[in-house]
């Protein structure tokens, strides 16, 4: 599993390992959204946690079609698959390394990010809080949409289609948690609800991957 | 003809729309059904005169 | 003879097409009844008017967009069970009708909402699950589009069919909570169940029944045209064969 994990890490980081794409992306979105609706710093302030939520989420989703492609395509998936080690157990372990390369980046960037959209001083802790909770259910569910569209050619497209309602739940009591906190109400409830569904994926989702993956490499 | 009032728009719409709906489904779920018996009765047949 | 005799495919298309006239019959003479009953034999709300005849198309194609899921998820659980074909195809035929029914309940509900709350869309939390729901149809649609391989495609939707309906229940406490957060107080309610009266609910009922036996004929008429197709491709790749 920890050899699994480091491969994993070292073709993340390697030059067209698409590590900083994600960042590189949420950066982009940040910056796009004030153009959109305009740069007055009140109403930024209002939707900054929303829009970080969003940025965080749709970065995520951008990484996921190269999850297992890659893997897929020179058959490392096979070897995986016929491997001592429970395909459950790898899944989680490839999910971590997706969560560590792209989802814990995107936490740290954030308070950068949040000064740009004029985030108020009481939601930093909370944004960060949330998204330290919430980015691993993105990296799990992720990866259940991955093993499902892994054997379709350019799934990319249909990979966001399956996998954005999913992310409904996780994003509702993320955002809500980080815009209570911004808004310095008490977060506790949606933070709580977002642990949970945190742990809960955790919990199963590798389960569900892990019999998506076997169907299609059979 | 019902006296529907100032909501007549609003009634009449929903149910345009419903009716069309329902209409377009039950329209292609008869065509493709046609057209599938239609294709299995030709490959059936050939599949007879072939041996 | 149990229920499982007619996981045969040819069995099933006997049966079908035993019962299917029948369905039909009594889909089109409960719609037309209720949807008639509804719209000339009703009297109008006195609060909300004439768009209280909404109701008829309403509440039948909601209650449909819900049990149609729940029909699909009984069905790829029987597939991923019992590995029985007409299962599947019974869930891949039952998507599509689905999908009408949200979108009717959906359009239905905005026109609805117009007049009686001044906006067509309120983000309340049962149009937003709708909305949801809709959404989790089109993923499901779009992966059995895309999988060329029809035992692989059958697995993976069930599979995704499984996944959704958890994640389609935890939207829709989400939504509930999102939405108490979002305006304290504000409440929209769209069921009239509790204070409808007998001169609606009676009608109603009669549609309701047009369209639970709307959809059934739809299904067992769908599945056995996803029958056919495949025993086409069946003895086509067979010539190729040959």
């Amino acid at each position: 599993m920890k050899a699994l994990l480091i491969r994993d890490l070292k073709l993340a980081f390697r030059a067209g390992g698409g590590f900083g794409l994600g960042l590189a992306f949420f950066l982009i979105v940040t910056v796009l959204v004030p153009f959109g609706v305009g740069p007055q710093s009140e109403l930024l302030a209002r939707i900054a946690s929303g829009i970080l939520w969003l940025g965080a989420l749709l970065a995520c989703l951008l990484s996921l079609d190269r999850l297992l492609a890659l893997d897929w395509e020179d058959g490392t998936l096979d070897l995986l698959a016929t491997s001592p080690l429970p395909l459950e157990a790898a899944l989680s372990t490839k999910a971590l390394a997706h969560w560590l390369t792209t989802g814990l980046p995107l936490v740290l960037a954030s308070p950068v990010l949040g000064i740009l959209l004029n985030l108020p001083g009481a939601g930093y802790f909370w944004l960060v809080i949330s998204l330290l909770l919430g980015t691993p259910a993105l990296s799990v569910i992720g990866i259940f949409g991955a093993a499902l569209t892994v054997g379709v050619k350019r799934g990319g497209l249909l990979l966001s289609l399956l996998v954005l309602p999913l992310y409904v739940p996780t994003l509702i009591f993320g955002a809500e948690a980080a815009r209570r906190g911004a808004a310095e109400l008490d977060p506790t409830t949606p933070l709580l609800m977002l642990a949970g569904i945190t742990a809960g994926t955790i919990a199963v989702m590798p389960f569900a991957s892990a019999a998506a993956l076997r169907v299609n490499l059979r | 003809m019902p006296d529907l009032g100032k909501y007549a728009d609003a009634v009449l719409s929903a149910y345009g729309v419903s009716s069309l709906l329902l209409l377009l489904l039950v329209i292609f779920t008869l065509r493709k059904g046609r057209a599938a018996r239609q294709a299995l009765e030709d490959v059936e047949k050939r599949s007879k005169t072939n041996g | 003879m149990s229920l499982w005799e007619y996981a045969n495919p040819v069995r099933f298309l006997n049966l079908s097409a035993r019962v299917l006239p029948v369905f039909w019959g009594l889909a089109v003479a409960c719609l037309i009844v209720g949807l008639i009953w509804g719209f000339f034999f009703t009297p109008d709300d006195f609060r909300q008017g004439s768009t209280v005849k909404i109701i008829y198309l309403h509440v039948p194609s909601a209650m449909m967009a819900i049990n149609a899921w729940v029909m699909m998820l009984v069905a790829s659980l029987i597939w991923l069970v019992r590995r029985h074909h007409v299962s599947a195809l019974a869930a891949k035929a039952a998507a599509p009708v689905g999908v009408v029914m949200t979108l009717i309940a959906l359009f239905t509900g905005a026109i609805w909402g117009q007049p009686m709350w001044g906006t067509w869309w309120a983000w309340d939390p049962r149009l937003t699950s709708f909305l949801i729901l809709f959404l989790f149809y089109l993923g499901y649609i779009a992966l059995w589009e895309a999988i060329e391989d029809p035992d692989t495609a059958a697995d993976l939707t069930s599979v995704l069919c499984l996944v959704g309906s958890v994640f389609a229940v935890l939207s829709r406490y989400a939504v509930n909570f999102w939405n108490q957060g979002l305006h304290q107080g504000a409440s929209l309610s769209l069921d009239k169940e509790e204070n409808v009266a007998d001169v609606f609910y009676i009608p109603l009922l009669v549609c309701i029944a047009g369209f639970v036996l709307l959809f059934i004929a739809l299904v067992l008429y769908r599945t056995g045209t996803e029958i056919r197709l495949r025993r086409t491709r069946a003895l086509q790749a067979r010539e190729g064969r040959a």
